[in-house]
């Protein structure tokens, strides 16, 4: 059942003349994990501020359609009533934080502190958090203290310490290191799997492919198209419209020119990829290029 | 102009020892991408080049300039440093004041100003932009004019911290026309990227940093395949780097042109 239901909305920002959203239809289910991609300017934070109730609550502006959460809709709710089902973390961890707290510590009770939860709850609830980020030594760090990358951690953990229903993220790895991002989209789908709704702003193409169950691709403020990773990557509406994609697809995509990938389907991740070119190279198993994948190591996430 | 560094210490006021003994030295006309995980000490390292830290022991040498006995501002007409926030550097009222404002500080005529300023918006696509406040800008664009301020500047060294940080696709490939453009008037460039697959396609050289050392240096496709090292960095090899190792490939290729080139060769054997 749709936990997120976005029927025909389009939306202005003050003192603009043309919308940021125009017509968008959207239905999210409970625990799917849908990542919103697109160009700059697509639209995809003002989507994040539209579910989060950030619009038109906060920025004002004419919204027109319904906007839905959890069986509730924005314009008839408070902020205060939405925080309680809506996470947001933003695109800019640094806005984010309180500045009303010395410690990381502190920063993540700061959310529980406002809803009025008790205090040895909020105590664990915080300990719990640390621990799935990765961020328990920074405990005693002052948030301003971090670099970009562990204040995104600790932007990400204080909504995660809310347990909202639907979990919203703008580029939540943007100043990550790469194996960081692949550590912090493991908690996202793992979030995903106990039944969190995970809708995710994200440009990093091969994890989008690796841990979204589907894909909506925006461009000028409206839905061009949406689907399974598999679908909308290697379409060539969105290799047209400057979207980035995987190199494997693009890669595949140049050796089918040449006629060296067979399959009809394109690859979007490394494993197809793989599985697609060995067919290519090797009409007789068993070739070397499997017997090297086999021993390729494991536990990789790959 | 070279950067010559050697057996770099350096300690913040705090006591974090960033960098351990880095010993290393760019030549003139190089390009090369610093890698490694969150708090390696990268950007700690860059400062060292511009001059905004100096070494707490070892020595950094700048065309021969000891940064001990320079001041930032003595440094400046030799390195220009992109920060990684566009936003910590831009404070004008439109995109052309922005981009004059480093020539015209180093004491650049105000012909050669106008030259370097249609130049370096030119290069970054600005040219439509230039009485546009910065901050009216999308952020990709606002990243634009950072590279374009310092471009300007026309020194023989620029460093950039995290280009492509938050770009979309078409964002990237302006920034890598810009590297490129740069690389073909001789310019040394030193890049801090997590972009992996954008740091091979665009660098002859990578320099992979781990808790203040450098772990790898060298030529781009041996330092991608040291699988191993570069994990301990927190960083994987490229897309088609980890595709061309699955496909038991025998070097390391870092683009789809090589990927390509080998798999005709395979194809055809």
């Amino acid at each position: 059942m749709a936990i997120v239901d976005l029927k025909d909305v389009t939306y202005t920002y003050p003192t603009t003349d043309s919308p940021a959203l125009r017509n968008i239809n959207l239905q999210v289910d409970e625990g799917e994990f849908v990542a919103v991609i697109g160009p700059n300017g697509a639209g995809k934070s003002t989507l994040c501020y539209t579910l989060a109730g950030f619009v038109p609550h906060f920025f004002k502006g004419e919204l027109t359609g319904t906007v839905e959460v959890a069986g509730s809709e924005s314009s008839q709710s408070t902020l205060h009533e939405w925080v309680l089902n809506v996470g947001l973390a933003f695109q800019n961890p640094f806005n984010q934080i309180s500045g009303a707290k010395y410690t990381v510590f502190e920063e993540l009770a700061f959310g529980l502190e406002n809803i009025g939860v008790p205090r040895d709850e909020m105590k664990a609830r915080v300990v719990d958090v640390m621990e799935l980020t990765g961020i328990s030594d920074l405990a005693d760090r002052s948030p301003y203290s971090l670099s970009g990358g562990q204040q995104q951690r600790v932007a990400l953990a204080s909504i995660l310490v809310m347990q909202p229903k639907i979990l919203v993220l703008d580029e939540p790895t943007s100043q990550m290191d790469p194996i960081g991002t692949r550590e912090v989209f493991g908690v996202i789908r793992k979030m995903a799997e106990q039944g969190m709704t995970v809708v995710l702003v994200e440009h990093k193409v091969e994890w989008i492919a690796q841990f979204a169950d589907r894909v909506v691709a925006l461009k000028d403020g409206q839905v061009l198209l949406e689907g399974t990773p598999a679908e909308v990557f290697t379409s060539s509406i969105v290799e047209e419209s400057g979207f980035g994609i995987s190199r494997y697809t693009s890669a595949a995509r140049k050796a089918r020119e040449l006629g060296l990938w067979k399959s009809h389907r394109l690859p979007v991740t490394l494993d197809e990829a793989a599985e697609g070119f060995s067919q290519a190279l090797t009409p007789d198993p068993p070739s070397a290029s499997l017997r090297d994948a086999s021993r390729s190591p494991g536990g990789t996430g790959e | 102009m070279n950067i010559e560094i050697q057996d770099l210490y350096f300690k913040y006021p705090g006591g974090v020892e960033a960098l351990r003994g880095i010993s290393l030295t760019i030549e003139a006309g190089e390009q090369v991408a610093i890698i490694g995980q969150n708090g390696a000490g990268k950007t700690t390292l860059v400062k060292h080049v511009n001059g905004l830290l100096k070494p707490t022991s070892g020595m950094v040498r700048i065309g021969g300039w000891d940064t001990t006995e320079y001041s930032v501002a003595k440094l400046a007409p030799r390195v220009g440093y992109v920060f990684q926030n566009p936003d910590e550097q831009l404070f004008s009222k439109n995109v052309e004041t922005e981009v004059a404002f480093g020539p015209r500080n180093l004491g650049f005529d105000s012909e050669q100003v106008q030259r370097l300023v249609k130049d370096a918006l030119a290069m970054t696509r600005l040219s439509d932009k230039t009485q546009t406040n910065p901050y009216d800008l999308s952020a990709t664009w606002r990243k634009m004019v950072a590279l374009a301020s310092v471009i300007a500047m026309d020194t023989p060294i620029v460093i950039f911290d995290e280009p492509t940080t938050g770009q979309d696709a078409m964002s990237i490939s302006r920034v890598a026309d810009v590297i490129k453009t740069l690389r073909e008037r001789g310019k040394t460039i030193i890049t801090i990227t997590h972009d992996i697959d954008f740091c091979a396609e665009n660098f002859e050289r990578v320099i992979a940093m781990a808790q203040g050392r450098v772990l790898l240096d060298g030529k781009t496709n041996e330092v991608l395949a040291q699988e191993e090292i570069l994990a301990a960095t927190y960083v994987d090899p490229p897309q088609l780097t980890r595709l061309g190792r699955r496909l038991g490939f025998k070097q390391a290729v870092r683009n789809q042109e090589e990927f390509l080139a080998v798999l005709k060769d395979k194809n055809a054997s």
